[in-house]
């Protein structure tokens, strides 16, 4: 291959927009300065030692939370970039293949590289803390999840740099995905990262399963269970049974793309619509995994900050649970409109309605655990308090697209885009802000501050609703998503301008966030007491940041909340007696999971390129990688007793 | 190694199950396979969906040939019963019978996806590639998954030879014996469907 | 059934709080979606009402609590309002709102169930639908008319007060066919043929598009239909048979090529075009559904009840 046409592969015309190349020289001298730095304070060690082999599953929780931070910043700038380019008629803020690439990356960063780690993140951050454990099943398979999944958003973001980004949409749909309409690299880089990424969360999906069904504190039955380990457990459960459609679905796509199958190819009889099936298969009950961890946080925050127990505790399980198998059975409300005769639409739109029973149910609770309390207006609280109303109305308005005659026209129109933002950012995003806020201290040892944090709640709030209104008006009156521009005379103009308002609104919120969580990270108020929000469950009865081996002596559970009624009973935090520690067994660290997500990055991007030599190398990577950590038997060490008596005595919580 | 307090109460149990921390892996093996079984059951609902969309290539009834299709389930099924003999050995602590089971075990798998590979490029021979038609597309990534999930198991299998030789039935080892073939009975199960809903089905019409 | 009996109430409740509200904005003709011009958007536009009507029951229930309870229970000094702990159950308000949201669902549910089964079937009482082969192609449509034998492209002249059948399928990556004010939207899909029927009930120009994205020139994918009088549609089909130049299997390679074009009218067309397209495409598959169609056996009434 000439060199000339290595340049072209790699840096294609669409890479080559000022907008990019400006954004290229950032990244280079930021990656410059971060190694500079590192070396400058001989920090390479510490990083090694500390993050890249780590398998504490707290730390595990900080980097993902990292990168679903980084992501959100870059989801954030391609929805900014969308509103800039539709705020005017006909106008050409950037060409219409950069406009498909950017809601191809908005939408599937937002989803698999935002929103999923996010979550994940609170699921490493808390869920062995609440349930009394030391850490997960499987520590080192946890850290093997985090680098596919940070292999797989690296190839992903790496498109638009090298090789041009994909542009078939979030959903990825044949045929248009296919060569023959899409011959760059960019769909390569899209399905690869999807596969790689995926196999990572599956991976965590079996690791939080086992965890909570196995490695419960004695004392904690499925009764006593706090609600967000309920979702952990229900969310690790749908991603068991999703993503392995989705990982069939890609890896077809990806197979006719690169090995020249006709499974969904305009030719030879490939059949679209079964990857359109295989693909909201796993995509509807993703919409649950991306909300029901959330609607555990919230259980969390409105016991926690309205001082009361959580109202109707055994019907938020069976509701939970009920959406869980409702929510395989509604794929087909994604696609009303494919011709699958009325007695299969009626069927999904029937279910679809059914599944809003149990959710209802669960809103009318979280109203009732404030009825009788007493309500405190913490940022973490005051994102749930936004959640209640924006969800209800967005469920409304997906009621009313369930209406499967009324979806005819509802479907791929604007009113569908400003339901589904109405959803995911009122249930999923405020959910996940109110975590942040509610599991900070816990995470990092200090609390956010409040008055920015409202700054910041009061942009995403207004932000919010000023962007999406616009956006349901706009579906009523004809546009549909996706498109680049429009003419004027539709009376579209000036809805798309409040829009575009919105979201700069949003942004500005965002920003704030960030200095938010900078400026209390240097200057915050510390945690000392483990507790600062007078909190319910076990990850409140322990050090802010919490110790390597989390419990010295693993707690024995009476009741739900269990921390709240160890406090009712007057169980100090200084309650340990020396002679109940002893030694821990704790899980080693490892350089195979870095290792191996270094092997999986390098075999997607050879992928991506048909550069077989480099997939071959990657590939022996991965393979031995697997052949070390199968030889590997010396993967735990012992903390000494003494060694626990003494951090423990450090932080004021041993008797004597 | 052990855990004290958790062990005391399942010592009754086989060797793989009597660690806290392999039963907790034997779970998750299982939580594995499930998403296993769901690969399998997505490729099984594409070839279902697929299996007349034969585009201008041969259908299913012109393609399939019992013979060799009867020869790898012999195959197969027979070493799903020498791993389990290999598992009741595992059990009494005979580790050479044990070792001698996984190999036999491994001979026949290899046996199967030999004639496997015989029969794709036969196929191949007569251009009935995946390239044809989505039948073929759907046809090859069903049986072909199975066929790499039982070349997987094979080197599994030989790395286990390597661990049981150096050290012998521990805890470990037997979880580790006894997960390989949970394994190799799951793609027994899956050969079983595929034989039937495709093999036998595609022969019928 | 219930429901549909109170259609004529919701409407004017919701024309008043809903348009009426949109009207003062100046521009309420341009709410396609509320706009309907003929009975398949009339309908879908009475269960959107009925719908929407049920769910701002939902919310105003939700909002009123949700509303006292932050503010009547607020925790600050001096509050007088009961502070109950470990109040965490009651039996009635639990079934109450189980029950609530059922039965307003099910208000929902029996109008769609009806009017999704209805839609599905070409009127019975009516005459015998006009049919249009549409095609989507990158990134302009293609409509034949088999019974009149002419073809049109990026327009379409349908008649009023007659039932038109859109047979819908593409040579192209997915699209869909969408007529707002006529009614809601089905793909077109290559290797498929999906019906779909719709009615303007008095003449006037509607704007179509693609709802569907297809590469970088689909929001270009629009196209206008004219509804004129069931004898004006005779003339102007019989005028265009008998004037334009018929389209050849040149005009229709040219049609298949990446770009956007203007309107054409055609003659004639060849006809396996549609819907077994020049690239070899086979039918013979079945698929899930039920609407694949045999070329060879034209009906011209693929849906499941025949007139």
């Amino acid at each position: 291959m000439s060199f000339s046409h290595l340049a072209h592969t790699l840096f294609p015309p669409s890479v080559r927009l000022p907008d990019i190349l400006l954004i290229d020289v950032g990244l280079v001298l930021a990656g410059l300065g971060i190694l500079g730095l590192l070396t400058k304070t001989r920090r390479w060690g510490w990083l090694w030692r500390e993050w890249l082999t780590t398998v504490d599953h707290k730390k595990i929780a900080v980097m993902y939370m990292i990168a679903a931070l980084v992501m959100l910043l870059r989801g954030g700038i391609d929805a900014e970039m969308l509103r800039a380019q539709l705020a005017a008629p006909g106008a050409h803020f950037m060409p219409a293949s950069q406009y498909d690439e950017v809601f191809t990356t908005h939408g599937t960063i937002m989803i698999f590289f935002m929103a999923m780690p996010f979550i994940f993140a609170l699921f490493n951050a808390v869920v062995p803390l609440m349930i009394g454990a030391r850490d997960v099943a499987f520590p080192r398979l946890n850290a093997m999840s985090y680098w596919l999944f940070a292999a797989g958003a690296i190839l992903f973001n790496l498109s638009f740099i090298i090789g041009g980004s994909p542009n078939a949409g979030w959903t990825g749909y044949p045929p248009y995905s296919e060569l023959l309409f899409n011959p760059g690299p960019g769909e390569n880089y899209y399905f690869l990262s999807l596969l790689i990424a995926g196999m990572g969360t599956t991976m965590t999906g079996i690791n939080f399963l086992v965890t909570i069904v196995r490695m419960r504190a004695p004392g904690m039955t499925l009764m006593r269970m706090p609600l967000f380990i309920w979702s952990a457990m229900v969310t690790s459960a749908l991603v068991l049974f999703a993503f392995p459609p989705l990982t069939v679905a890609l890896a077809m796509s990806l197979f006719d793309r690169v090995f020249g199958s006709s499974f969904f190819t305009l030719a030879h009889g490939g059949m679209p619509m079964m990857y359109v099936n295989l693909f909201w298969l796993f995509g509807h009950p993703e919409v649950y995994i991306l909300v029901i961890p959330l609607f555990g946080v919230f259980s969390e925050v409105v016991a926690t900050f309205s001082k009361k127990q959580l109202f109707g505790y055994p019907i938020m399980v069976v509701s939970i649970l009920a959406i869980m198998f409702l929510s395989y059975g509604t794929w087909v409300h994604h696609f009303f409109t494919m011709g699958a005769g009325p007695g299969v639409n009626v069927f999904f739109g029937l279910s679809t309605m059914l599944i809003a029973i149990p959710t209802g149910v669960k809103i009318f609770n979280w109203i009732f655990t404030m009825w009788g309390g007493r309500v405190q207006y913490t940022v973490a609280m005051l994102y749930q308090l936004a959640f209640i109303p924006t969800f209800v109305i967005g469920g409304a308005t997906g009621v009313l697209l369930a209406v499967v005659p009324a979806d005819y026209q509802f479907h791929n129109s604007y009113f569908l885009i400003a339901h589904f933002h109405n959803v995911i950012i009122g249930g999923t995003l405020f959910g996940l802000l109110s975590a942040l806020y509610y599991w900070w201290p816990k995470m990092f040892g200090m609390k956010l501050n409040e008055q920015q944090g409202k700054w910041a709640f009061w942009l995403f709030f207004i932000g919010f609703w000023v962007t999406f209104t616009p956006q349901y008006l706009l579906g009523l009156k004809g546009m549909t998503r996706r498109i680049y521009t429009y003419p004027s005379g539709l009376g579209w103009h000036n809805l798309n301008v409040i829009s575009t308002v919105g979201a700069l609104i949003m942004g500005a919120g965002f920003v704030v966030l960030v200095f938010n969580l900078v400026w209390s990270y240097v200057y915050g108020e510390r945690d000392l007491t483990g507790d600062p929000w007078d909190g319910r469950t076990l990850e409140w009865s322990l050090p802010s940041p919490v110790p390597e081996y989390n419990f010295a002596r693993i707690p024995v559970v009476h009741s739900r909340d269990a921390w709240w009624d160890m406090k009712q009973k007057g169980q100090s935090l200084a309650a340990l007696r020396p002679e109940d520690v002893h030694d821990i067994e704790m899980p080693k660290n490892s350089p195979i999971p870095f290792l191996l997500g270094v092997a999986f990055f390098v075999v997607g991007f050879g992928m991506t390129f048909k550069w077989w030599p480099i997939v071959i190398v990657g590939g022996l990577g991965i393979v031995l990688c697997l052949l070390f950590t199968g030889f590997d038997y010396d993967d735990h060490h012992h903390l000494q007793a003494d060694t626990v008596r003494q951090s423990e005595a450090s932080l004021g919580r041993l008797q004597g | 190694m052990s855990m004290p307090a958790a062990d005391e109460h399942v010592q009754h149990l086989p060797i793989e199950f009597a660690n806290e921390k392999e039963s907790i892996k034997i779970t998750g093996f299982w939580m594995f396979l499930v998403t296993d079984i769901l690969i399998f059951a997505s490729l099984f609902s594409t070839y279902a969906v697929m299996h007349n969309a034969v585009a201008m290539g041969p259908s299913s009834q012109q393609l399939f040939q019992m013979g060799p299709v009867m020869l790898e389930t012999l195959l197969l099924l027979t070493s799903s019963f020498t791993i389990g003999l290999g598992i009741y050995a595992m059990r009494k602590g005979q580790a050479r019978a044990l070792i001698y089971w996984i190999l036999l075990t491994i001979l026949l798998g290899a046996g199967f996806v030999f004639t496997e590979i015989h029969d794709f490029v036969s196929f191949a021979a007569i251009h009935a590639t995946w390239h044809t038609s989505a039948f073929l597309s759907a046809f090859d990534i069903l049986v072909g998954t199975h066929g790499a999930h039982v070349t997987f198991g094979i080197f599994w299998a030989v790395t286990l030879l390597f661990q049981l030789k150096k050290r012998g039935i521990t805890a470990q080892t037997a979880r580790k014996v006894f997960t390989f073939s949970l394994y190799w009975h799951f793609l027994d199960i899956v050969w079983i469907f595929i034989y039937t809903f495709v093999y036998l089905n595609g022969r019928i019409g | 059934m219930l429901p549909m009996r109170f259609k004529k109430p919701y409407r004017k409740l919701m024309l008043v709080a809903m348009v009426a509200g949109l009207l003062s904005a100046g521009c309420g003709q341009q709410y396609v979606m509320l706009n309907p011009a003929g009975p398949v958007g009339q309908k879908e536009l009475h269960l959107m009402i009925l719908a929407s009507v049920a769910m701002a029951i939902v919310i105003a229930v939700v909002f009123v609590l949700f509303f006292y309870a932050i503010i009547r229970f607020r925790d600050k000094p001096g509050n007088t309002a009961p502070y109950r702990p470990d109040w965490h159950s009651h039996k009635w308000l639990e079934i109450l709102w189980w029950v609530l949201p059922a039965v307003l669902l099910t208000v929902i549910a029996i109008p769609t169930v009806k009017t999704t089964y209805a839609l599905d079937r070409l009127p019975k009482s009516k005459q015998k639908p006009v049919v249009i082969d549409v095609t989507s192609l990158t990134w302009k449509w293609l409509f034949q008319y088999p019974g009149q034998q002419v073809a049109t492209v990026n327009y379409a002249v349908i008649p009023t007060g007659v039932p038109v059948l859109f047979e819908l399928t593409a040579d192209s990556p997915m699209n869909a066919f969408w007529v707002p004010q006529l009614g809601g939207m089905e793909y077109t899909m290559p290797n498929r043929v999906l019906p779909l029927w719709l009615e303007a009930s008095k003449s006037g120009i509607y704007a179509g598009r693609s709802g569907q994205y297809s590469g970088t020139g689909f929001e270009k994918m629009t196209f206008n239909i004219k509804a004129v009088s069931p004898q004006a549609f005779q003339t102007w089909a019989h005028e265009t048979h008998s004037t334009a130049r018929p389209m050849s299997m040149y005009d229709y390679n040219q049609l298949l090529k990446f770009n956007t074009v203007g309107t054409a009218t055609y003659s004639n067309y060849p006809l396996d075009t549609f819907p077994t397209i020049a690239s070899g495409f086979t039918l013979n598959g079945t698929g899930m559904y039920m609407t694949m169609r045999n070329k060879n056996s034209i009906t011209y009434m693929p849906m499941s009840a025949k007139p």
